[in-house]
């Protein structure tokens, strides 16, 4: 349909929600001369308005809800939102907190998930170009919405939405929530 | 000839009408009247003067003379009185100085003294006649508005209606003002001068607070020395070169031009208080105080421009081959090196308007030292853009004043919002002002080369250095002025409407001039450069550039009018950290508190300090000047010993 | 003669672009290179536009667009009236009118983080300017014309009399470049102090119309560095475009060797170099010619 660009040049603006800054750092080693995310193109660029990938890091509260939605918000379409560490997918040993209200997916929806304490730099890799796959097919959208006529513009829009939606399942993340749920309960017997 | 007197004594019988005329609706006829009158005479004037070149007047001075010098000396024995009951003794010196001076002179030898022509009209006096009666009369009419609001004010306070003199030293400076520009008799000229003086004295003073007392008699005494450099002049003229006529002293500068640089220094120094050259600035700064139309009218169309024609009129007797050349363009150098620096450091919108007239006239002053036809070409051109959008950049900031309650441009916050059509009307000033394809940016550019054609590096250094500081307090005045603050309504319903007109009216003629300024070059300076320098004047901007100057204004207007706001894209609030409460002005803080930003520019003290940068460039001007003077003086004495 | 200007204007606007995109991808590659890393594909920089036009249309207000538009508009003709032989003065006012126009573009969002970016771009500007203008200046003393035509068919070459201005050009283009240590206003490193500056507020497009503009500047800023060799010969020609990349990827190596640098610092040391580089052969360019 149109170049893919879209794929080529994922930017990313990374969020600390509550997290412990394990996943943090792992963000960071991301950058490093070992793993170098920049040879897919990726940046992190800190500002919602130019990025493609939202990370964020620990679990959503009270207190940050607004912010993590806001930025998700102020990311121009197509974008996709990759949570990292456990606490990011559910919550993790935090989920019970009187504050904490769980993973972003409370929030916003999430389109990748990397579990693990602290998330492994690769993992966290893996989960950005897989979520390339929803950003292409967003982007397929959108092109299309514009696309279709007029008079259809309305159905078509509510369509895309649904279609959009179902894309972004379509694409598998790393691991489902219920794999999250036992690692979780794996992690906490130990 | 009738329509230059007509020009010089028309305003002045509107003067007088103006000082009997109590209420506000005759006023505002007789005033707007009388603007159009004036406006349309200075354009016949134009016309009817243009095609030839201009003309010599001999017109019988005798009797005129008399009553120039009986009008003189009323002036002075009121300046001895009114400085002698505010115990400045300053002024009362250079007053009581330089009036007897002049008259001894003509009574003992400026009756042995041939004057051929007292008037005459060339196409600089053209130009200069042009701004005074259309920059000068649409500001008087802007004054009508800004009177009434300033008088309500003035009433809550308790103070009487003074307005009637107000427009009778406004229209009296017009008129004195066309006198000055027209005169080839140099004790003509320097009676239309002090008049010029003491009218800025007046408007200065016109609040009578001690503040405004203060700095007029501070103008007053720097314009007295300058006229006592005048008077100085016309003696050494007189005396040494058996004349007092503008024309044949250039005349003589032709052949002997190192003799003729003596008193054309002492005119230059005139020049240089005038046009509030460092170490004289200081008049101009304190000029603020008055009302916003004083302001506008001094920077713009009189004043100030008396000071400047001045050396431009004797830029072909200076330039860098005597000491009064280097004296005047070094002065004007330095001056718009450390003015435009100066001008970082102001918040107050009055004060980097008056900080950058300053700076411009330096640029101007250098022009006119430099004294090439390049230059003088610059010079000119500089003249005629600073006059257009100075006065429009006033205006503006009066009428703002006035509706915002403050003249700071930190509280300019969000003009774009609140008062949509004056912010736009501002931001074509500012344009104007520095950037390029616009007015300013133009005369620049004939100032650069002209100034590396002339050779002295240390103005090269000043114009680079001076242009990136100018462009830097620009900038962040226009950027304060673009932003587009969310949530303000607009108040711009109330503004008097002739002060709207004359907005308006300004910013066409801003766009205008930027527009067909090719035309202006080809038909009035180059024929003016041609005759006043001989030849084919050199050293001007190519047709070419012109040209593609032309397209550039002629790009961004039509850009602007079809483009300007026209996005259809989305709006979105602006980045916050995420934590925008949704209103682009406040986020959550703290415990979730609302917390207001608020946008501040910088102002570089540390750098560009006001009383550092005023400092330093006095101390430079001093200096020239007392180089510059010193070296004539000796030279003169060493000439008269060798008469001896 | 004319012939020749259309070529090497249309030559600028065709392939400028893709020699700023290259130039950009290859900087991004050496720096990955210097700090041992792959890096990222040389043709990266049109694949960050390519998805920037790719992204959903915003403005954070409906002025901004105009202002880009004429920054784009005005950073392409500088570099149009330079390629076609024009006025070296008219050149610069014009790239400063573009520069002027993005920094008004970014106030005119009112974000504090634009705002920020835009003030120390301004400041960059101020820095900048006096070596701007000491550099056309230097050409006019030295060839006696203003026309990057002359400059170019001159039988001497500049470089060697116009050495302190050589350097204090290349010294310049750092800021020019906003390169480290002299990023202050806008970076493409990882996120700063300013999120990203005076392009904060630029979304999608209207931040790919920015960088395609980046592009056209720097190659014609790099032009002025080949303008120093020209002397009508091939020789010329060669050395100056060797020279020219050579002056770029020493940009490259300076932005890798240093950390960002207060403002105070980039605007002291740039108006000293401008004085002591500048000023000073500009009076020996007096002396001697």
């Amino acid at each position: 349909m149109s170049a893919a660009y879209v794929t080529k040049s994922p930017w990313v603006v990374h969020y600390d929600g509550s997290s412990c800054n394990g996943c943090d750092i792992e963000v960071l080693a991301c950058l490093t001369p070992m793993y170098d995310v920049e040879r897919f193109g990726i940046i992190n660029c800190g500002n919602p308005k130019h990025a493609d990938v939202f990370l964020v890091t620990g679990s959503v509260n009270e207190q940050n809800k607004g912010i993590v939605k806001q930025i998700y918000e102020q990311m121009p379409e197509p974008k996709v939102v990759v949570a990292v560490g456990i606490c990011a997918c559910s919550g993790g040993i935090f989920k019970d907190c009187y504050n904490v209200m769980g993973g972003v997916d409370q929030v916003i929806p999430v389109d990748a998930y990397v579990p693990g304490c602290a998330a492994r730099p690769e993992a966290i890799i893996d989960a950005v170009v897989k979520g390339l796959g929803v950003l292409q097919a967003k982007r397929d959208a959108m092109v299309k919405a514009v696309e279709a006529p007029a008079e259809e513009a309305a159905e078509a829009a509510a369509e895309e939405v649904a279609t959009e939606e179902k894309k972004a399942v379509a694409v598998p993340p790393i691991f489902t929530m219920a794999e999250i749920k036992v690692n979780t309960m794996d992690f906490l017997k130990k | 000839m009738g329509t230059i007197l007509f020009l010089i004594l028309f305003p002045m019988i509107v003067a007088f009408i103006l000082l009997v005329v109590k209420s506000d609706k005759g006023r505002d006829v007789i005033v707007i009247a009388g603007s159009i009158i004036i406006a349309a005479m200075s354009i016949v004037v134009a016309i009817q003067f243009a095609a030839g070149g201009g003309d010599y007047f001999s017109f019988n001075g005798e009797v005129v003379g008399y009553i120039m010098m009986a009008v003189e000396a009323g002036l002075c024995i009121y300046i001895c009185i009114t400085s002698a009951m505010h115990r400045k003794w300053l002024a009362f010196i250079f007053a009581i100085i330089q009036t007897p001076l002049i008259m001894w002179f003509e009574f003992s030898r400026g009756h042995g003294i041939e004057v051929e022509s007292n008037l005459y009209v060339d196409r600089l006096s053209i130009i200069m006649i042009l701004i005074i009666g259309i920059i000068g009369t649409l500001i008087a009419v802007y004054a009508l508005g800004y009177m009434k609001d300033f008088q309500h004010h003035e009433d809550e306070k308790g103070n009487k209606d003074r307005r009637p003199w107000f427009f009778f030293v406004m229209f009296l400076f017009l008129g004195a003002m066309v006198g000055l520009v027209t005169s080839n008799n140099m004790i003509w000229m320097y009676f239309f001068w002090e008049i010029t003086s003491l009218s800025s004295f007046w408007l200065i003073g016109y609040t009578k607070t001690e503040e405004a007392t203060n700095n007029a008699f501070r103008a007053l005494i720097m314009n007295l020395l300058g006229g006592l450099g005048f008077a100085v002049g016309i003696v050494i003229l007189g005396i040494v070169f058996q004349t007092v006529e503008m024309s044949t002293m250039l005349l003589i500068g032709s052949v002997y031009g190192d003799l003729v640089a003596i008193p054309a220094a002492f005119f230059a120094f005139a020049g240089i208080t005038k046009a509030a050259q460092m170490p004289f600035n200081s008049w101009l700064l304190g000029a603020m105080v008055a009302p916003t139309p004083t302001s506008a009218l001094l920077h713009s169309s009189t004043m100030v421009k008396a000071g400047v024609f001045m050396i431009i009129k004797l830029a072909p007797v200076l330039g860098m081959s005597n000491f009064a050349g280097i004296m005047t363009m070094m002065v004007g150098g330095i001056t718009f090196l450390f003015a435009s620096c100066a001008a970082i450091s102001q918040i107050n919108a009055k004060r980097v308007l008056a900080y950058s007239t300053i700076a411009n006239l330096g640029l101007i002053v250098a022009c006119g030292g430099v004294g090439t036809a390049g230059a003088v070409w610059a010079g000119i051109m500089l003249i005629i853009f600073h006059a257009i959008t100075k006065s429009l950049l006033f205006l503006c900031v009066g009428t703002a004043e006035h509706h915002i309650g403050s003249r700071m441009i930190e509280d300019m916050d969000g003009l774009f919002n609140r008062m949509p059509r004056l912010a736009m009307c501002m931001i074509i000033g500012i344009a104007g002002m520095f950037l390029a394809p616009f007015g300013m940016l133009i005369s620049k550019w004939g100032c650069m080369v002209s100034f590396v054609d002339s050779g002295n590096i240390l103005l090269i250094g000043c114009i680079c250095f001076g242009s990136a500081v100018t462009a830097f307090y620009w900038l962040k005045w226009m950027g304060k002025l673009t932003a587009v603050v969310a949530g303000e309504e607009s108040i711009e319903y109330d503004v008097h409407r002739t002060e709207t007109f004359v907005h308006i009216t300004l910013v066409v003629l801003v766009v205008l001039v930027c527009l067909l300024f090719p035309l202006m070059s080809s038909y009035l300076l180059v024929p003016y450069l041609e005759i006043t320098f001989g030849g084919l004047a050199g050293g001007i901007m190519s047709s070419g550039n012109m040209l593609i100057m032309v397209i550039m204004v002629a790009v961004i207007v039509l850009l602007a009018l079809f483009g300007f706001g026209k996005s259809k894209k989305p709006t979105v609030p602006i980045y916050l950290a995420g934590a925008n409460t949704g209103d682009n002005r406040t986020y959550y803080g703290s415990m979730q508190k609302e917390v207001q930003f608020a946008l501040r520019n910088w102002h570089m003290e540390k750098y560009f300090g006001e009383h550092k940068m005023n400092l330093i460039g006095d101390v430079l001007c001093v200096a020239m000047l007392v180089i510059g003077l010193g070296y004539m003086i000796a030279t003169l004495v060493s000439l008269m010993g060798g008469v001896a | 003669m004319i012939v020749k200007a259309i070529i090497s204007v249309v030559a600028f606007l065709v392939l400028g672009p893709f020699v700023g995109g290259l130039l950009a991808g290859l900087d991004r590659k050496l720096s990955a290179k210097m700090q041992r890393r792959v890096g990222p594909p040389v043709l990266q920089p049109f694949y960050d536009v390519g998805k920037l036009f790719q992204k959903e249309k915003q403005t954070p207000t409906r002025f901004q667009d105009f202002y880009v538009l004429l920054f784009v508009v005005f950073i392409i003709a500088s570099g149009v009236l330079f390629f076609m032989g024009g006025d070296l003065l008219l050149v610069i006012f014009t790239l400063t009118i573009g520069a002027a126009f993005l920094i008004i573009a970014a106030y005119s969002s009112n974000s504090p983080y634009a705002e920020l970016g835009a003030e120390r771009e301004l400041l960059a500007m101020m820095a900048y300017e006096p070596m701007v203008l000491i550099t056309v200046i230097g050409f006019y003393m030295y060839g006696g014309s203003f026309k990057v035509s002359e400059i170019m068919a001159a039988d001497n070459m500049a470089f060697l009399p116009m050495i302190g201005i050589f350097f204090g050009w290349v010294f310049i283009l750092t800021l020019k470049f906003r390169k480290s240590p002299f990023d202050l206003s806008m970076s493409h490193h990882a996120h700063q102090e300013l999120v990203r500056g005076a392009t904060t507020e630029f979304v999608g497009r209207t931040m790919g119309w920015v960088e395609i503009s980046h592009w056209y500047e720097n190659v014609f800023l790099l032009g002025f560095v080949f303008l120093f060799f020209a002397n009508g010969t091939a020789w010329g020609w060669i050395i100056g475009i060797v020279v020219a990349i050579l002056a770029y990827f020493f940009e490259v190596f300076i932005d890798n060797c240093f950390a960002r640098m207060k403002w105070q610092f980039a605007f002291k040391s740039a108006w000293v170099v401008a004085v002591v580089l500048g000023m000073i052969n500009l009076f020996v360019l007096y002396i001697c010619f």
